[in-house]
């Protein structure tokens, strides 16, 4: 049915383990470079803008922040869905990776966004929409991270996990759309697939790198965790003491 | 490029509050993130060798 591999394979998390560890290293050192020259390009290559001043350079963080932190919700909830399909044990430890990131880059996204309102609009924070929904994708994350802490059965952790991911999954368009959906104090996107971008070359590419390096970083770091769930929750199995034994 | 000398550049045109507190807590919370996970990792691994090590029990 599915020709002559067996897509199951890395599935399993013994299979996965050391995949794991080689995919986190290339990713990891894939984000350093691109921070690098993101951040080359954002500070030395793209010009001052000439409303904002200096101030507008906080964007090459507070977009690929908020974007990852909607995108790993995405990911995040995909994952947990597949494990409440299937019943992969990986699935669902995947999940449980991406939440801290996810969180992390929500808070930052919030961060820097209230950072760049001070200057720019006067104030740290207003209840729009924009500013609200994204508030709402944080609480998620830590409702989901919550929920699976108080279950000790790491299956039924999953499965209550998921149904949370899946049900919170609406709030993503929300925070998307919302600059079109209400009149918000938040600008509108600054990047779309259909219009001509409102920025400077320069400046898009210090954001389209910055992103780049944001989606390299999260990998790894979830990957990173994901290796201490598995060595976690398969810590009876004989593969695992094989593994630890060979550290020695 | 924009920058005249480096006291410029961290000046950063009167909003360096603002664009280095955005830059150093985003910094630190990712180093934050991956030292604890190495640390995370390093705790698991010495519980499981207590468990499943053999020769120093």
């Amino acid at each position: 049915m599915m020709g002559n591999i067996n897509w199951f394979k890395y599935s399993s998390p013994q299979t996965f383990f050391p995949v794991a560890r080689t995919l986190a290293a290339w990713f990891g050192a894939a984000a350093v470079v691109f921070v690098l020259a993101g951040l080359y390009i954002g500070f030395f290559i793209a010009p001052t803008d000439h409303q904002q001043g200096e101030a507008y350079r906080i964007i090459f963080i507070h977009v690929p922040a908020a974007w990852m932190s909607m995108f790993l919700y995405l990911v995040m909830a995909f994952w947990a869905g597949a494990g409440l399909a299937f019943g992969t044990r990986l699935s669902g430890m995947m999940a449980s990776a991406l939440a801290p990131t996810g969180a992390l880059f929500t808070f930052l996204a919030l961060w820097t966004g209230s950072l760049w309102g001070k200057p720019t609009w006067g104030t740290w924070w207003v209840w729009d929409a924009r500013l609200t929904s994204e508030l709402i994708l944080l609480f998620l994350y830590f409702g989901f991270m919550a929920l699976q802490a108080a279950i000790d059965d790491p299956r039924r952790a999953d499965r209550a996990g998921a149904v949370l991911a899946l049900v919170g999954v609406v709030n993503v368009p929300i925070i998307y759309f919302s600059v079109q959906w209400w009149n918000t104090l938040h600008q509108g996107a600054s990047v779309s697939l259909t219009g001509a971008p409102t920025m400077a070359a320069t400046m898009l590419a210090g954001m389209i790198v910055m992103a780049f390096a944001f989606w390299f970083y999260s990998i790894a770091a979830s990957l990173m965790r994901v290796r201490c769930i598995i060595l976690e929750r398969e810590r009876g199995a004989d593969w695992v003491a094989k593994h630890v034994r060979t550290l020695k | 490029m924009s920058w005249g000398s480096w006291s410029d550049f961290f000046a950063m045109g009167g909003y360096a509050p603002y664009v280095w507190g955005s830059y150093a807590v985003t910094l630190g919370l990712m180093l934050m993130e991956m030292a604890l996970l190495v640390l995370r990792r390093r705790g698991i691994l010495e519980r499981l060798m207590r468990i499943h090590g053999g020769d120093r029990s």
